[in-house]
This record gives C-alpha cells, sequence and structure tokens, in this order.
C-alpha cells in the first residue's frame, strides 16, 4: 500500500483517478482503518485529505456555512456559531462513536462510508446540504442525499473527492434536530434516526419543512409526504401524528440484529414526531 | 514498499522513525518506539485501550497511521507522570482501586486527563459519557468515575 498526503485538491484528484488498483480516500480513518485492518477492503493507495486546507475549515458567509467534509466532529462541535445556527446537525455528530471516534471522524467521511444508518448525513440531508465536490474533469455540487446510493456504495466516480459542504442560511423562525433510537445511550449504531427541519412565519405557523429517515431503506430518505404534513400546521397532536404515519409509510427496512422492519417503521415514525417537535421549539426560540 | 520517515514529537521529545504506510500509530508507538504503556484491546476504535492525545485531541491510536502523525505531538500514558510524580489521575486511581487487570487504565488516564482540561469541573454524568469510549470489564465503572471526581476535585483545590 502507498500512502500519500497531497496538501492541493488537484494532487488528491490526479491522484485518485491516476492509481491502479483500489485507491481510497483518508480523512478521519474511523471507518476505513476498521475495513482495512478487517481485510473488508486492501487499498494500493491511501490518499489523506487532511492537509488541504479547504478541507479543514469552516467557514461562515452571509448566514451560510461551508464545512470542510475533513473536519474532526469535535472541530464541528466546537464552532458556537454553526451550533447556534444547526444544533441539530451538531447534535448529530455528537451522538457518533465515543469522545475519540469524534476527535477523528468527518461529515465527509460518514456520508462516503454510505451506511445509511450515518448520524450526521442525515442530520445534513435534511438540512439540505450541498456536498461541493472535486472531479478529475473540474468542480461540481450535489444534494448531499445524491451522494450515498446504498450501503458502502457512493455515486462518486473514481478520482472524486467530497470537498465541503454547504448549508443553507436558514429562514428566520427555523430550527432543525437530530434524534435516533438506540438500546444503548453511547457507543451504538442507530436502528433508526431522524432529521427534521422546520420553518415557521411570524404567528408560528410551519411554512417548509424537511424530513429525513435514516437506517430504514438502503439509503438516507429524504420523506416529502413528511414534510407536507407539516406544511399549513402549529404541530399539533393530530399533525404530528399524521406525521409519524407519512414518516412510516415511507421506510422500507430490513431486519438485522439491531431491529426488526416492524419496529423500524414504528420507531421512525416516533422519532420523526420528537424531531419535528424538538425542531419547532428551536424554531420558535429562534429570531 | 520502502518505509516511510516519519518525524513528530512523542511526550514532548523529537522523534523520527521508520513505519511502513499499513502500520498504525499503535503499531509504531508499542514496536517501533517501544513504548508499550498504549494497550492494543479491540483494534477497532471500540474499547479505548489505546487512547492517546494527537495534538492535544484524545483519539484511539490504532485509528490512525503512523505516516498521519507527520508533524505532529502525540502524548502517550509515559509521559502522564513528571519525572517519579504520579500525575493526580493516577494517584486517585490508586487511591480508589480503579484498576483490577490494569489494561484499560492507560486509555482511561489518558481519557480522563482530556476531560479535565477541556471541564475540569464535570458531573458524574460527563465524566460517564466523556468516557464511554473506554471499556473496563473488571471494576464496573464506579471506582474510575469516583477517582476521576476525586482527581478533579484535588487538581480544582490546587
Amino acid at each position: 500500500m502507498r500512502y500519500e498526503a497531497p496538501s492541493s485538491l488537484e494532487e488528491a484528484v490526479a491522484l485518485l483517478s491516476g492509481a491502479s488498483g483500489d485507491a481510497r480516500v483518508l480523512a478521519g480513518g474511523t471507518d476505513l482503518l476498521v475495513q482495512m485492518r478487517s481485510e473488508q477492503i486492501q487499498p494500493d493507495l491511501v490518499v489523506d485529505v487532511k492537509a488541504i486546507a479547504e478541507m479543514r475549515q469552516i467557514f461562515c458567509t452571509d448566514g451560510r456555512f461551508r464545512i470542510g467534509a475533513a473536519v474532526s466532529l469535535a472541530e464541528l462541535a466546537e464552532d458556537a456559531a454553526l451550533r447556534e445556527a444547526w444544533p441539530g446537525v451538531v447534535e448529530a455528530a455528537e451522538l457518533i462513536g465515543s469522545t475519540q471516534i469524534q476527535g477523528r471522524a468527518t461529515l465527509g467521511g460518514n456520508l462516503c462510508n454510505a451506511s445509511p444508518a450515518a448520524d450526521s448525513a442525515v442530520a445534513l440531508v435534511a438540512a439540505g446540504a450541498v456536498a461541493r465536490v472535486a472531479a478529475p474533469a473540474g468542480r461540481y455540487e450535489a444534494p448531499a442525499e445524491e451522494i450515498a446510493i446504498g450501503p458502502g456504495q457512493t455515486s462518486l466516480a473514481r478520482g472524486e473527492v467530497v470537498v465541503s459542504f454547504e448549508l443553507p442560511q436558514p429562514p428566520a423562525h427555523s430550527g432543525d434536530a437530530y434524534v435516533r433510537f438506540t438500546p444503548r445511550t453511547e457507543m451504538d449504531i442507530a436502528v433508526v434516526g431522524a432529521g427534521v427541519v422546520v420553518s415557521l412565519d411570524e404567528s408560528g405557523v410551519c411554512v417548509a419543512a424537511r424530513v429525513a429517515l435514516g437506517a430504514v431503506a438502503e439509503r438516507i430518505l429524504i420523506v416529502p409526504e413528511a414534510s407536507e404534513t407539516l406544511v399549513g400546521t402549529v404541530l399539533d397532536a393530530a399533525d404530528l401524528e399524521r406525521l409519524a404515519e407519512a414518516a412510516s409509510a415511507a421506510c422500507r427496512p430490513i431486519d438485522d440484529k439491531r431491529g426488526t422492519k416492524a419496529f423500524r417503521v414504528s420507531v421512525a415514525g416516533v422519532l420523526a414526531r420528537r424531531a419535528a417537535l424538538s425542531a419547532f421549539e428551536r424554531a420558535r426560540r429562534s429570531r | 514498499m520502502s518505509r516511510l520517515r516519519v518525524t513528530s514529537t512523542v511526550n514532548g521529545d523529537l522523534v523520527e522513525f521508520l513505519c511502513e504506510p499499513e502500520q498504525t500509530l499503535l503499531d509504531v508507538l508499542r514496536d517501533e518506539l517501544r513504548l508499550t504503556g498504549s494497550k492494543e484491546g479491540c483494534s477497532s476504535g471500540d474499547c479505548g485501550a489505546c487512547s492517546v492525545t494527537l495534538d492535544g485531541r484524545l483519539v484511539c491510536a490504532c485509528l490512525v497511521l503512523g505516516a498521519e502523525v507527520e508533524g505532529s505531538s502525540v502524548e502517550t500514558i509515559e509521559g502522564m507522570a513528571a519525572g517519579g510524580e504520579l500525575h493526580p489521575l493516577q494517584q486517585t486511581f490508586l487511591e480508589h482501586a480503579a484498576l483490577q487487570c490494569g489494561i484499560c487504565t492507560p486509555g482511561f488516564l489518558i481519557a480522563a486527563r482530556a476531560l479535565l482540561e477541556a471541564n475540569p469541573d464535570p458531573t458524574e454524568s460527563e465524566v460517564r459519557y466523556w468516557l464511554a469510549g473506554n471499556l473496563c470489564r473488571c471494576t464496573g465503572y464506579d471506582k474510575i468515575v469516583r477517582a476521576v471526581l476525586a482527581a478533579a476535585a484535588e487538581m480544582r483545590a490546587s
């Protein structure tokens, strides 16, 4: 195996696209090194992207955040302005692994590892994050939900690297939240996760919403039918019941050791409701 | 494939080592630098026995490649006592019998020190959450948590 740590994106893309054999991007390494150790993968080339400045920085311009794909989750959680604007994204990042894992793991890695249960990726999808990708032919942008398309599978072509995520400026009176179900309080993988963003008008009526669900399909689901149940409402009990039903109806989960299909379908509704309530509370408090 | 030449600071000393690209920081610490205080438990980032700090950030040495620490500063359990003087955490771990077999202890100590640097007055709950990535199969954790809280109190008082 060859290890490279280029300091420019151009170099990283050239290395990845020019490599013969299996070439992998190394960000935090908390998934990649485990897969290498267990011999699930045996890369010929590993390109460490942490020396690329653009991938390590968080910028905020006119309320829009641009988060480098290789920023560690611990660094992310220390950004007070980001926490203020997108508390749901930060709370999702803080649910991943241990303190040690959060010291290394990244948003880019969590998304590109392409687990449908990736906590931060669900929150990013709910937030409407756009992934900025460097490719051999140049740069392009894609909604975060289009990057991870199946377990361990991404839409990225050879030589392509997710550079950063752009989070839109939240409209006035907006809030986001992420909640998940795990049997343990820490060090676990979501059986189901739900991310919700709501925006309210001056009188507290929901004018826009996005609902994303994790671990209930082969990829993270964005559920417009669930979002629609919230628009025009003040999220009273009946509205939340309709939200829960729509969220459950969208699920197409598998049975596995962490949960049965029936359990996941039911819990997805419960979590969508809880995330919506938390997002709603935050939206009411926000300016 | 030739070995990589890496320069970093380990426990304050400038260190130069050669490593294979696949070798983890834990492999390098134990097998190349002979610093065997960091333990190998799971090799998958679940148990925390290999906890070290990398540029001040708590990490699992098993999930970092040796090559990744070029130009960085690594702190291991070997650097925790100042000369013959134990760190307050090491002292309270002894006083509270917060260890039995001892395999998890270096990781707990490094993780607890990182906690107290970030938060000198943690609640019991904060200690438990922070240390969730450190597994101990002997003590049942209570003595460890009490030792960390006692060290925190002592460090605040001094």
